[in-house]
């Protein structure tokens, strides 16, 4: 279970404070996929990054299983919008950054499984260069997944990628979101793609008066259709230009 | 002109195939640089030859060569050319680690750089000739002064590009080592290290050059030895066939030191290798 409780970041820049995040409330359970959108610049990045212990929230607290969560660990696995590989280090070694403090064997067997599991088997030695688009990310998603996460967050993982490449991968998340009994924390600016890999879509609000909340979440039934996915995308979409 | 008439054209065409075959296969690289000297020495041959300019101001390439033979026979173009690599050594090991350690800490800390950096930018628009008479003022007329003159140049370019590499090390790249929990003696062994060794080896590199640049300097100015001191002597006794002997030593033993870094950098620069192989070919010597 992942408490998101009262969560409120402010920037202060130069004198001129700037609310990201107002009272954010959510209760995730474990092996739930929510997709969290909004218009740009709403506050969604913000909040993963507070999530994963990059970023201190203004009020509020995040708890994994009932602990408080100050800082990165290993509980909670992030990719970013970018694969932000290392360009001197291989495929091995950029997976390797994230156990470094294991032992060499340990290492070897957990990063080829884990390159098994994103569908990179042989391409240890490869450079980030030598990588296209979606092959870096996979190797970000195996950085990520390589120290066995109960929660990935995945900013904006695919919206770099071609609509082929990117289909691709969403098939490949969910199969690993079975198999590894993941919960699964998704920004996403592509409505779509919300509706039909998640439970369920949290919308943070671009406007945020004072002391009031500033997100909603979008409970979606089961089970699923096409017909179902375009009237909730409908729904959604009219909540952000509302927002 | 005769032997082309005798080839004919599917001979040559042959020929022209097999050289191009010759250039594309794995040497390409060091070939392809030597075309240009080449085409420089037959055209100066043909000038001095053809006494097109005069012999008492371009002698032939043969006289460079028994120029420079002479020399080599009479021992003294060895210690004339370890004079030189010694100032040049001394001058960029100490201009090289003082730049390192400045790049270093004005790179990290911006109130170091704040504290520093407009005095070393300030210092770098001096024209390094003006630094000769203090230097013979406080270090003497013999090597010290040149060393130190050698220093100056060689420090800056380390110095920019450190600083430069340091600051610009990616934020994202950081926040990478924050998530997976990195302490801070692997983040500067995965990351940051890593990460500014390229910037510092062309740092070292155009320092180098530089380094060069300035022993030229320095022994022009007042030397009874060195390379230097060669072309002055060339000069002085009429003797162009030494000036240009001294030149094309400069620029031999020039890039070679440069090749030498390059190679020793080169395991650290793996990863982008096909830019630097790119690189090797636009060297300056
Ligand atoms: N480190 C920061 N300092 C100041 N303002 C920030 C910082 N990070 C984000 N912001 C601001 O907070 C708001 C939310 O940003 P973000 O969470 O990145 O939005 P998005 O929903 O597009 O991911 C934006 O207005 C952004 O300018
Ligand atoms: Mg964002």
């Amino acid at each position: 279970m992942l408490e998101i409780s009262n969560i409120s970041k402010i920037f202060k820049n130069n004198k001129k404070d700037l609310a990201a995040l107002q009272k954010t409330n959510l209760l995730i359970n474990d092996h739930e996929i929510i997709s969290l959108v909004g218009q740009s610049g709403c506050g969604k990045s913000t909040l993963l990054r507070i999530i994963g212990g990059l970023e201190k929230a203004s009020t509020g607290f995040i708890k994994l299983n009932n602990k408080i969560i100050k800082k990165p660990s290993s509980n909670i696995g992030m990719v970013f919008q970018d694969p932000r590989l290392m360009p001197w280090l291989n495929v091995y070694d950029n997976i390797k950054l994230s156990i470094l403090n294991e032992n060499k064997k340990e290492q070897k067997v957990k990063i080829s499984k884990t390159l098994q599991k994103v569908g990179l088997e042989n391409c240890e030695q490869l450079w980030p260069r030598e990588l296209s688009g979606g092959m870096a990310q996979r190797v970000a998603i195996a950085r990520a997944l390589v120290r066995e996460p109960k929660v990935l967050l995945l900013d904006e993982p695919f919206s770099a990628l071609d609509s082929f490449t990117k289909t691709n991968l969403h098939q490949h998340v969910k199969e690993l979101w079975v198999s590894l009994k993941l919960t699964i924390i998704m920004v996403t600016h592509d409505i779509n793609e919300a509706t039909s890999m998640s439970d369920r879509v949290l919308i943070i609000k671009k406007t945020k008066p004072r002391e009031i909340e500033n997100s909603q979440i979008i409970n979606m039934s089961y089970p699923r259709s096409e017909f179902k996915n375009i009237k909730y995308n409908q729904l959604i979409k009219k909540r952000i230009l509302n927002s | 002109m005769n032997i082309f008439f005798k080839i004919n054209n599917n001979k040559l065409y042959k020929l022209l195939k097999s050289l191009y075959n010759l250039f594309k296969a794995k040497f390409s690289q060091p070939l392809i640089g030597i075309i240009l000297p080449v085409i420089i020495l037959l055209i100066w041959y043909f000038l001095a030859v053809t006494e097109t300019i005069r012999n008492s101001l371009l002698p032939t390439p043969n006289e460079v060569l028994k120029e420079i033979l002479i020399l080599a026979n009479a021992d003294t173009l060895f210690s004339h050319i370890q004079i030189t690599l010694t100032r040049v050594f001394y001058g960029f090991i100490g201009g090289g680690i003082a730049a390192t350690i400045l790049g270093i800490l004005t790179g990290v800390s911006p109130f170091i750089r704040k504290l520093f950096d407009p005095t070393i930018q300030a210092l770098k628009a001096v024209p390094s000739l003006a630094w000769v008479p203090l230097f013979i003022l406080w270090f003497g007329i013999f090597e010290n002064s040149k060393v130190a003159l050698i220093s100056v140049g060689v420090f800056f370019p380390v110095y920019l590009n450190l600083m430069m590499g340091i600051r610009q090390i990616d934020k994202r790249m950081i926040e990478v080592a924050n998530i997976n929990n990195l302490n801070l003696f692997q983040t500067i062994r995965w990351i940051l290290l890593p990460g500014i060794i390229p910037e510092w080896i062309t740092g070292l590199r155009s320092g180098l050059a530089l380094g060069w640049m300035f022993v030229i300097a320095a022994e022009l100015m007042g030397a009874s030895e060195g390379l230097g001191y060669l072309m002055i002597d060339g000069q002085m006794t009429g003797r162009p066939a030494l000036i240009i002997g001294a030149l094309i030593l400069f620029a031999i033993i020039g890039k070679l030191t440069d090749e030498l870094i390059y190679l020793s950098a080169k395991p650290f620069l793996k990863w982008k290798e096909s830019l630097d192989t790119m690189q090797v070919g636009a060297n300056n010597a």
